[in-house]
């Protein structure tokens, strides 16, 4: 492949790198952080990369919304912006439990660190006063 | 005004609309009576479009009269008629049986929050099976995964919490893996409708994107299906959440998950692409024998019954999952009838656990020791329950293995009749550990008093072990549907 080709592919295939970097990125936060908010950091990130996905190849440079009008020729897709629209939600609906549960995790062991959260359990059980 | 069109939506808004009804309502009572009417509505609806479709074939809805595939369809055939008549079915018993149960398990002054909950988790199942269309699929996903993950916080445990944040996230992780995969099929064909994906697939078919699609959907399928390795999240959500709760979620979830994975596999890829051009089918026998003897010998070592059985349920997906690596008729129709024997066997045996926990405080073997005679019913209930999850005859349980043995040899793959059998011996050891401390031990010194348990819990948890019977001898529903599921969806209805 000549350095052009690659220039090439770099660039029409720009928004898939940085919708895969968000995706991985955030998957590895999700997995990698013990810390639960930073947990749904992550996870706010990941779900994040998918409307990229779907919104980018959607969006023509210079199109418009699709009007019934001669000045108009070009359009872009909206059905998938009104997808993401609905994901946003389940995304929002998402995080707020997230955080809901993280609120009463805090209150119920006073930590929001999974470590500690899991040792505390097992002292709990190893002392038998496990509820 | 003629409501018989309209079934197929009414189906799903029956209990989307009681969902907010019963917040309104706020009185306990009021709202379990409109959660009640709205459940036992949706199976009357589940029955008749079961019904419909067994004479006139295939009932396709279009929702706002906005025609296929423009608009959102709702799509009935065998398959999903089926699935609609389980999820509404376990929902109609396990809400009476919630009543009771939920008084020593949760709060008085969220009862009718766990009401809102429990039908919008219903309607979000049925929203599933019900859909021909993809993002839809993923909405009514998240719509039945969020009120679980409220479900299951509502345990009186703290570790319920932890539980549900676990899931919540692994759950996230897969309904954003399967939108991911849907979005790659949505950019190859340009249309959401599954039917309508299915026949345009066949131009782009091998192409990176629809394999990278397949595969996106499914590990986001195998997460919310709890296909092992991915079924970390299972057994605490399902071992802390109130025991309504898990007998619900343990009945119907991972079933309607298992659909999901169907529905893409043979009505969207079609069987010949999804095992013909990756390595499907060693990969998901492997991993469904590596789940059937896994997690059976994990359950073996549990000293909690709610755990020992979630983890049985891991076990147990594996059989539906190897039935489907078969890819033949024989093998789908043991999965299919394997997964409706397995959602009335599981949802009774934590129906029985409820009652159990209900009448000696708690569901551990200590706790249980003795239960044959200071609870002969629900143990002996407990027994049949076992014998189903083993596969002895006269359970809905043999059928389904007698089936799934039968589409081995047909495979012509002796080795796996023997793990098949092999496996079910684990189930042997798991349900004599419980056999073991309620016939053959004396009880707990500081357990002596039985709570009764209420009529109200009683009644639906007898119907659901009669059922388990009652499937075992009489397979005409439960063959006769999975067989003409199974062939519709090799034989390409697309």
């Amino acid at each position: 492949m000549t350095g052009a080709t690659t220039s090439m592919t770099l660039g029409s295939h720009f928004t898939y790198f940085i919708t895969i970097f968000l995706m991985v990125a955030g998957l590895f936060i999700v997995i990698s952080r013990p810390n639960l908010i930073k947990k749904l950091i992550g996870l706010g990130i990941f779900q994040t990369s998918v409307y990229l996905l779907y919104i980018a190849p959607a969006k023509l440079i210079g199109g418009t919304a699709p009007i019934l009008s001669n000045a108009f020729t070009v359009y872009s897709n909206p059905l998938p912006h009104v997808l993401i629209l609905t994901a946003i939600v389940v995304g929002v609906a998402t995080l707020a439990l997230g955080l809901a549960l993280v609120v009463r995790i805090r209150e119920a062991y006073d930590t929001i660190e999974e470590d500690d959260i899991l040792a505390r359990d097992s002292n709990a059980e190893d002392n038998g006063n496990a509820t | 005004m003629n409501l018989a069109p309209h079934l197929p939506a009414l189906q799903v808004v029956v209990p989307l609309i009681a969902a907010p009804l019963t917040v309104l309502l706020r009185q306990r009572s009021v709202a379990f009576a409109v959660a009640l009417v709205a459940s036992w509505l949706a199976l009357a609806i589940s029955l008749l479009l079961w019904w419909q479709v067994a004479n006139t074939g295939i009932i396709s809805y279009a929702i706002g009269s906005w025609p296929a595939p423009w608009g959102i369809e709702y799509r009935i055939d065998r398959l999903n008629s089926f699935i609609l008549v389980l999820v509404a079915g376990i929902a109609a018993l396990v809400l009476p049986f919630s009543r009771a149960s939920i008084e020593s398990e949760v709060a008085a002054q969220q009862h009718y929050l766990f009401y809102t909950m429990f039908v919008l988790c219903l309607a979000g199942l049925l929203g599933i099976a019900i859909t021909g269309d993809a993002f839809n699929i993923f909405v009514f996903l998240e719509v039945s995964s969020l009120s679980a993950y409220v479900l299951i916080a509502l345990g009186r445990d703290r570790r319920a919490l932890f539980a549900a944040y676990q899931y919540l996230l692994m759950g996230s992780i897969g309904a954003t893996f399967l939108v991911i995969g849907i979005g790659l099929l949505y950019l190859m064909t340009g249309t959401l409708n599954l039917a309508d994906m299915g026949q345009r697939l066949a131009s782009v078919q091998g192409t990176r994107p629809v394999l990278a699609a397949l595969a996106f959907i499914t590990v986001g399928v195998s997460l919310k299906l709890a296909l092992f390795p991915l079924h970390q999240w299972l057994p605490n959500a399902y071992t802390f959440a109130p025991s309504a709760v898990s007998a619900f979620l343990a009945a119907t979830a991972t079933k309607v998950a298992v659909y999901v994975l169907l529905r893409f596999y043979f009505t969207v890829f079609g069987e010949s692409a999804v095992f013909a051009r990756l390595p499907m089918q060693q990969m998901m026998l492997l991993l469904a024998l590596a789940g059937m003897f896994a997690a059976s010998t994990i359950a073996i070592f549990q000293t909690d019954l709610k755990r020992l059985f979630a983890y049985s349920s891991v076990a147990q997906i594996g059989y539906i999952i190897l039935g489907l690596s078969f890819n033949s008729v024989s093998g789908l129709t043991a999965s299919i009838v394997h997964l409706f024997n397995h959602g009335v066997t599981k949802g009774a045996i934590f129906m029985l656990l409820g009652c159990v926990a209900l009448g000696v405080g708690g569901t551990s073997l200590t706790r249980v020791q003795g239960l044959g005679k200071r609870m002969p019913l629900a143990s002996f209930g407990m027994v049949i329950g076992g014998l189903s999850l083993m596969g002895v005859p006269g359970t809905a349980g043999f059928i389904s293995k007698w089936y799934l043995l039968l589409a081995a040899l047909e495979q012509g793959q002796w080795w796996l009749v023997f793990m098949i059998a092999l496996s079910s011996l684990l189930a042997a050891v798991y349900v004599w550990r419980f056999v073991e401390a309620a016939y053959l031990r004396e009880p707990h010194q500081n357990t002596t008093n039985v709570a009764p348990t209420p009529w109200l819990m009683s009644v639906p948890t007898a119907i659901l072990v009669l059922a388990i019977v009652y499937f075992g001898l009489d397979t005409s529903f439960t063959m006769g549907t999975a067989s003409e599921a199974a062939a519709a969806l090799i034989g390409g209805s697309r």
